[in-house]
């Protein structure tokens, strides 16, 4: 009995979590204009999306948001990967002030970094646009990376690098060769965070995207909710970004298990 | 061959620290081609430091590494024509046995054939054939650290460097891997510089081994050499099992201690001059017939140690001796030991007494170790620069570390058949030699106390 009752909180509970997920997944298959009417089964809405039934506005910000999100990922997995390689050689307090630096912006409300972010771009009088979204994203995305990338390297045989060197590497080609690799599994987590972190985020996007009419899919929702009514079309590309995340973090998930069990078996 | 070609490596003044913390201090070391030579000590000496100042990991403060005649001081790890086997293996973790091994090689854009036949003659050296694609994670440690020998010694090296290769394996394991390594530097005929703080690896492999101690060379020889003849009680205590026991040198060819006169094969010490003296365990004799012996004893205890007994008998002047025999003699019966001349091993005492510079604050307190001591007065007057000394068995250890003038750390403990010789290093760095009857265990926190009439003041110019 108590076991039912525990089971069925559970499942309520998971229910209310992703009931508004759901009837979007739901209502993608139908025409209605109206999101609650069902009009029948139907993939319309997922045909006019991709044959351009929704106008130019939503196709450039869907473009605009996976551009930004790769090129931001790319290049904050890069510096947080060097990043977190240098925090790792710090000793002693030194490591600690540089850790406690990357862990701020983290914790800091995301309003507040793009409110900073567009002070600090009107003060330098930098039109703002795609490069600075996609400045200000590298600039949110990088902590995260170095967190990613940072368990890797605490867990690596510290004389490994000394072993290459001694093996004949230049410092340059041990960090390619012997680094790097063992770091790497660290680096895609760190890359699909980053990835997913830049598709999502709204504050730090609409204070720096500026007025020469960037959009990305999070601002062009908000805009086009604004002014009366989502787009039915935004149903089945919600479903869509969705099903993506979804898999993306099923994906870490899976990464990351093998990573511990690999561990364990060492 | 004459001398310069003879010597491989040449270690000159070699010294460093970390911080105030002196890890090595002025190292001279020369090394013969193609010997075996072992850097002994326990942790904390030294060793691993000089080593990886070998390989070119660490820089010297000063001094000087010389290797076939090139000053290799600043020359860096991946241009020394040396390689190492590192104590945790660390092998590379995404690359299997064979490119792990190859690394080297084709770093140096060695033909592919010959990476292939060079890797399957150092695999069947370290007993690794048909491993070749195994992942390095699934190998056991012992088979970890034969890929490890092998990507070194692949790259044929003219110096192999172990950082305490079998340190992490289990004893039947390592036993074997000793007598592998020993065979596979007979092979290979190259120079191997081998770190250790296990003594009796060291002397089983070595054709020289070299004791350190507190960052300072304290014996270079042979093993032979070094059991039986070390220099001083540090060596004496670490290496094997030993009685170390105060003396004193009547004469030439006769010494004393544990309150009887022995005939000994030592001279030139001068008359009455006090030693330490060694004995090995093995080397005392002991009979259930006490009425012929040299001097006699009670068996206090009595334990099997597998080839030996190993016995520790009160003497009949109330020294305890250690003594290693093939028969046990009853605990509680009364026995006879002699002990051969040649057996008893006479060493120069590196101190007598505790000698500190300080200078006088008052007529009757002076500043040493780096606090006030008060003393008897013997019209020196304040400023004046002085020689403080206070004999081992006068200074004073408290249990409560704030009792004491000074606070210390007991770094060393040697047993000297009736008492204790302790070093203390107080939180200046300084060392406090002390005899005591207490028992004390390394790592304790002690006060340090010396009365007024025991501190001996001389002027100091």
């Amino acid at each position: 009995m108590k076991k039912f009752f525990a089971q069925t909180y559970l499942w309520l509970l998971l229910a209310l979590l992703y009931a508004p997920i759901i009837i979007i997944g739901i209502f993608s298959f139908t025409e209605a204009k109206v999101l609650g009417n069902w009009t029948g089964f139907s993939t319309k809405l997922y045909t006019s999306l991709f044959s351009g039934g929704v106008g130019n506005g939503l196709l450039s910000a869907i473009e605009n948001t996976f551009t930004i999100a790769i090129i931001a990922a790319a290049i904050s997995t890069i510096l947080g990967s060097f990043a977190a390689i240098g925090i790792h050689n710090l000793r002693g307090r030194k490591r600690q002030a540089i850790t406690l630096l990357n862990n701020i912006p983290m914790l800091n409300p995301d309003i507040i970094t793009g409110i900073s972010l567009f002070l600090l771009f009107i003060t330098l009088g930098i039109t703002q646009g795609y490069l600075t979204v996609v400045l200000a994203h590298i600039a949110f995305c990088t902590p995260y990376v170095v967190l990613s990338v940072m368990p890797r390297l605490q867990q690596m045989n510290p004389n490994i690098y000394e072993a290459a060197l001694d093996l004949g590497a230049t410092p340059l080609q041990a960090l390619w060769k012997v680094i790097i690799p063992e770091i790497r599994p660290g680096m895609i987590s760190g890359f699909i965070l980053a990835f997913t972190l830049s598709i999502d985020d709204f504050a730090v996007t609409i204070f720096t995207k500026g007025n020469q009419g960037l959009e990305t899919l999070s601002t062009f929702i908000y805009a086009d909710a604004r002014k009366g009514g989502l787009t039915p079309e935004l149903r089945p590309l919600s479903t869509i970004i969705f099903v993506t995340v979804l898999l993306l973090l099923i994906i870490i998930n899976i990464r990351a298990r093998r990573a511990a069990r690999k561990a364990e078996n060492i | 061959m004459d001398n310069k070609t003879n010597t491989i490596i040449k270690i000159e003044h070699l010294s460093k620290s970390f911080g105030d913390k002196v890890v090595l201090n002025d190292i001279n070391l020369d090394i013969r081609r193609g010997e075996f030579i072992t850097l002994l000590g326990p942790s904390g000496c030294g060793k691993t430091t000089l080593l990886r100042m070998i390989a070119g990991f660490l820089k010297p403060d000063s001094g000087a590494i010389v290797m076939d005649g090139n000053n290799i001081t600043e020359v860096p790890p991946h241009l020394r024509p040396l390689n190492t086997v590192f104590q945790r293996y660390a092998l590379f973790p995404h690359l299997n046995v064979y490119e792990n091994i190859a690394f080297g090689l084709k770093l140096n854009k060695v033909p592919a054939q010959e990476i292939e036949t060079r890797i399957r003659k150092a695999l069947r050296m370290v007993s690794m054939t048909d491993y070749e694609d195994r992942d390095v994670n699934s190998l056991s440690g012992g088979q970890q650290q034969r890929v490890a020998i092998a990507r070194a010694i692949v790259n044929r090296p003219k110096v192999l460097l172990l950082d305490e290769p079998l340190a992490a394996l289990d004893l039947k394991m390592r036993k074997d891997m000793q007598m592998e390594l020993k065979q596979m530097h007979q092979e290979l005929g190259i120079t191997f510089i081998y770190v250790t703080h296990d003594q009796e690896e060291a002397l089983t492999l070595s054709d020289t081994v070299v004791v350190m101690s507190d960052g300072k060379i304290q014996q270079i020889g042979t093993p032979i050499d070094i059991y039986n003849e070390p220099i001083n009680s540090f060596v004496a205590d670490f290496i094997g099992e030993s009685n170390i026991l105060n003396g004193t040198m009547a004469h030439d060819l006769e010494v004393e201690f544990i309150g009887h006169t022995f005939e000994c094969v030592d001279k030139g010490f001068g008359s009455n001059a006090p030693v330490d003296v060694v004995v090995r365990p093995e080397d005392i004799y002991i009979i259930a017939n006490a009425e012929n012996a040299k001097f006699t004893g009670t068996v206090k205890s009595c334990i099997f140690k597998g080839v030996h007994y190993e016995m520790f008998v009160e003497t009949d002047k109330g020294y305890e001796l250690m003594i290693q025999d093939y028969n046990a003699f009853e605990v509680g019966s009364t026995v006879g030991m002699f002990i051969k001349p040649s057996d008893i091993h006479v060493m120069q005492k590196e101190r007598i007494c505790n000698t500190f510079e300080g200078r006088m604050t008052s007529p009757t307190t002076v500043e040493i170790l780096g606090a006030e001591f008060e003393c008897a007065d013997c019209g020196l007057k304040e400023g004046d620069n002085i020689y403080a000394s206070v004999n081992f068995n006068r200074v004073e250890l408290q249990d409560n570390k704030e009792d004491g003038t000074v606070m210390g750390e007991v770094e060393f403990i040697l047993y000297k058949g009736n008492h204790y010789h302790l070093t203390v290093l107080t939180d200046d760095g300084e060392k406090v030699y002390v005899d005591t009857n207490d028992i004390w265990d390394k790592g304790d926190l002690v006060g340090i106390s010396i009365s007024a009439s025991d501190l001996h003041i001389t002027k100091r110019v």
